[in-house]
């Protein structure tokens, strides 16, 4: 496990490589799903409101 | 393709194929993972420090291949006009620009122990950057007009004028001296890397691109979604 972590003395260069690339392509793509998912909440409530106000209009006229 | 070009359409493909692409692209990784850190040999050259280029080649690759994706979504964009190009090309400059960040990075990171420094103002290196800062500039350009069809358009142009950059990349390494070592993957006469170092090179480069359409996917839909916000909002201005 400790010549696994060491990379044969070029630890300090191989994990921080992998790290980052973990990190960087994991917020990515968290930050679009929850982009997505936002979006799509207003869609709906948008839908919703101009729907109850379209019944409003029909019930006024 | 025009029959995908009806968004709502696309939608329903695209709400369909992502579960099979999340399960390649985790799969992928994983295998790729194991094979690069795990079961593959160290370089008798480089030692294990040379474990970073599975990481670095993949993410280098994809930083080109998305800016030709980008570079061609805006072409079909500015002539045809095919309504989903421009949504493309807008969800692949973060991934592209991301990626090429990434081989900037671990590129340095390599440099360090091999070259004995982490940066040289060469030409492989200095056309990389410059591809970074191209991404940066098409999502800028692309944010800064009121009219958000002048503001893809001009991204598209300046995309265009920017893959003139690809080439250069692509053959710096033969054209000018450079501490970067010439490709040894994609080259006349075959691949001069060993099978074992191979496979788990070319897993991660199909895991990164399982990633790009994953992440793609995800951020067309947001877009189109945010295109019909818009249009409800603009109902209930002129309703209210």
């Amino acid at each position: 496990m400790q010549d696994f972590l060491n990379m044969g003395g070029y630890g300090a260069f191989v994990w921080p490589s992998y790290a980052i690339t973990a990190v960087v392509m994991l917020v990515l793509l968290v930050v679009s799903v929850r982009s997505l998912k936002s979006t799509e909440a207003t869609y709906k409530r948008l839908q919703a409101e101009l729907g109850q106000e379209q019944e409003e209009q029909k019930t006024e006229s | 393709m025009h029959r995908f070009a009806n968004p709502t359409r696309f939608l329903k493909i695209a709400t369909a194929i992502q579960p099979w692409v999340m399960a390649v692209t985790v799969i992928l990784t994983a295998v790729g993972l194991y094979m690069a850190l795990i079961s593959s040999p160290a370089d008798y050259q480089q030692g294990e420090s040379v474990r970073i280029m599975y990481v670095h080649v993949p993410a280098a690759w994809m930083g080109m291949f998305c800016y030709a994706a980008l570079a061609i979504a805006s072409a079909v964009a500015l002539i045809w006009k095919h309504p989903l190009a421009d949504v493309a090309a807008k969800a692949t400059a973060p991934v592209g620009a991301a990626f090429t960040f990434l081989s900037l990075v671990t590129g340095s990171l390599w440099g360090k122990p091999m070259w004995g420094t982490w940066w040289v103002w060469d030409a492989r290196l200095t056309s990389m950057l410059i591809l970074f800062f191209l991404y940066i500039g098409y999502m800028a350009l692309f944010d800064a007009f009121d009219d958000r069809a002048r503001g893809a358009k001009a991204a598209a142009i300046l995309s265009l004028v920017g893959a003139v950059n690809l080439p250069i990349i692509k053959f710096s390494v033969n054209w000018w001296n450079t501490l970067h070592q010439p490709a040894s993957v994609i080259k006349m006469g075959g691949p001069s890397i060993d099978a074992s170092m191979l496979w788990p090179l070319f897993l991660l480069a199909i895991a990164f691109k399982g990633y790009y359409i994953w992440v793609l996917l995800v951020r067309m839909r947001q877009e189109l979604t945010a295109n019909k916000v818009r249009i409800l909002r603009a109902k209930q201005a002129h309703g209210g």
